[in-house]
């Protein structure tokens, strides 16, 4: 069953994100005008990002791997990665949202990291909607990993441009880093912000390994039942 | 070899289009009527910003629809022939031109039609015209791939829209940035550098298209 030398990142993420979600509420912050308490949903809402891009690019590695060995647990794979990804992703969403109806006023504003965030979430909607649209499964993988890799590269472009774009967002860092670079944060917020980052991808790596379990049991059974009843 | 090659196919391209000429006749009527239903809902009254919007939201939705047709015009039987006969780098390299080709004929044709309806308030035209040349080579290297996917997965509409969708938006937010600049006037030094993140932008998206299709082509 349970067995630690296996399993201790397991232990490790679950000791991280207690002592972030413990800290984070109960630790000192600096009070800064606007952002009062709120502050506090940086360790969320960043970690929410970072886990989500983390899973994203596995989910890339694992169709560019589809694409060379043509082996189906690959796909498996880049599908629990890519719908670990967009639960993140939606988390991300919410978390910034009830955070910008208290800094910001409201809960949407027109800003180009906003829209970057959706052009990345709808991209990944459109790719499990093209899985949903293909039913031979060899095809269903290929077309799948291609489009994967497609997006992800120009995702990853217009993430790079969007500073170029973004002459004038309210949402900070600029640099496509925010919180990351060393004078923004205070450091009575390192101790948590650091360890709340790797926590929270720690815990997407377990969702990922849980799904993609899921998908090769899943797998199993429709081959075991395509085998004796039809 | 690749040159003759890619040529001839663009030259079939073309013969195919006018022997089938409904297609392209179908694409340029749609883009004139969305333009007047624009006209007729705007009444007339609409700001440079405006202008710059709507006419490449219309541009946006005729290329994807123009693009579509790019892998199921022809026969499933005909593609096989093709595919004995050139390479997946010749076929992708051929369809990306050809797409370009008509996107171009678009972009001036769909420019002349609002310019009719909607006017011409625009400070800088011949940057606005360089910028929509890019950014149509732009689309078509995009949708290009996409179409290829759409198509494959039975080649409706709604699926080439909610898959081309967020990869063309990078380049729709600079080429409408840089057009907006144009409508209200601006010099060549301060939008070559959008205009040139825009062209790496298209080299990108043309050289992932051809690492990645034979893999979609391969059956």
């Amino acid at each position: 069953m349970f067995n630690p030398g296996k399993s201790w990142w397991k232990l490790l993420g679950v000791a991280i994100l207690v002592y972030v979600i413990t800290a984070g509420l109960l630790f000192e912050v600096p009070d800064l005008p606007v952002l009062r308490q709120s502050i506090r949903n940086i360790y969320f809402h960043v970690g929410m990002w970072f886990a989500m891009i983390f899973i994203m690019f596995l989910g890339v590695v694992f169709s560019i791997r589809y694409l060379a060995t043509n082996n189906a647990a690959e796909d498996i794979r880049a599908l629990a990665a890519v719908r670990t990804g967009i639960v993140f992703g939606i988390l991300g969403l919410i978390t910034g949202m009830l955070w910008a109806r208290f800094t910001w006023g409201s809960f949407w504003v027109n800003d180009p990291k906003l829209n970057g965030a959706v052009v990345g979430l709808l991209a990944y909607l459109a790719y499990i909607v093209l899985r949903l649209s293909v039913e031979e499964r060899d095809k269903r993988a290929r077309l799948a990993a291609v489009y994967n890799v497609f997006a992800f590269v120009l995702y990853f472009l217009f993430i790079m441009i969007l500073p170029r774009a973004a002459s004038s967002s309210i949402h900070p860092g600029l640099d496509g880093n925010p919180a990351l670079a060393t004078g923004d944060l205070a450091p009575e917020m390192r101790i948590v912000f650091f360890p709340a980052m790797v926590g929270w991808m720690i815990l997407a790596y377990w969702i990922f390994r849980l799904l993609s379990r899921a998908g090769h049991l899943e797998g199993k059974i429709a081959e075991h039942i395509e085998n004796n009843y039809e | 070899m690749v040159f003759t090659a890619v040529t001839a196919l663009i030259i079939k391209e073309l013969r195919v289009e006018w022997r089938q000429k409904s297609a392209i006749a179908g694409i340029l009527l749609y883009l004139a009527a969305t333009m007047f239903t624009a006209f007729l809902a705007f009444e007339g009254l609409i700001g440079p910003r405006e202008w710059n919007a709507l006419f490449w939201l219309i541009m946006i939705f005729t290329s994807i629809n123009a693009v579509l047709k790019s892998f199921i015009q022809e026969s499933d039987a005909r593609h096989l022939y093709y595919y004995t006969l050139v390479s997946p780098t010749e076929m992708i390299g051929a369809k990306i031109i050809y797409n370009a080709l008509l996107m171009l004929v678009l972009g001036v044709f769909g420019f002349g039609v609002f310019m009719v309806f909607m006017g011409m308030p625009i400070g800088s035209p011949w940057l606005f015209f360089l910028n929509m040349i890019i950014g149509m080579t732009g689309f078509a290297s995009v949708f290009t791939l996409v179409s290829a996917i759409a198509s494959r997965a039975g080649g409706n509409f709604t699926l080439m829209a909610i898959l081309g969708f967020p990869l063309v938006l990078p380049l729709l937010l600079l080429l409408t940035r840089v057009s907006a600049m144009c409508v209200s006037g601006t010099s060549f030094v301060l939008v070559s550098g959008d205009m040139l993140i825009t062209v790496m932008l298209v080299i990108v998206s043309v050289i992932l298209s051809v690492l990645l299709f034979p893999y979609i082509w391969r059956e």
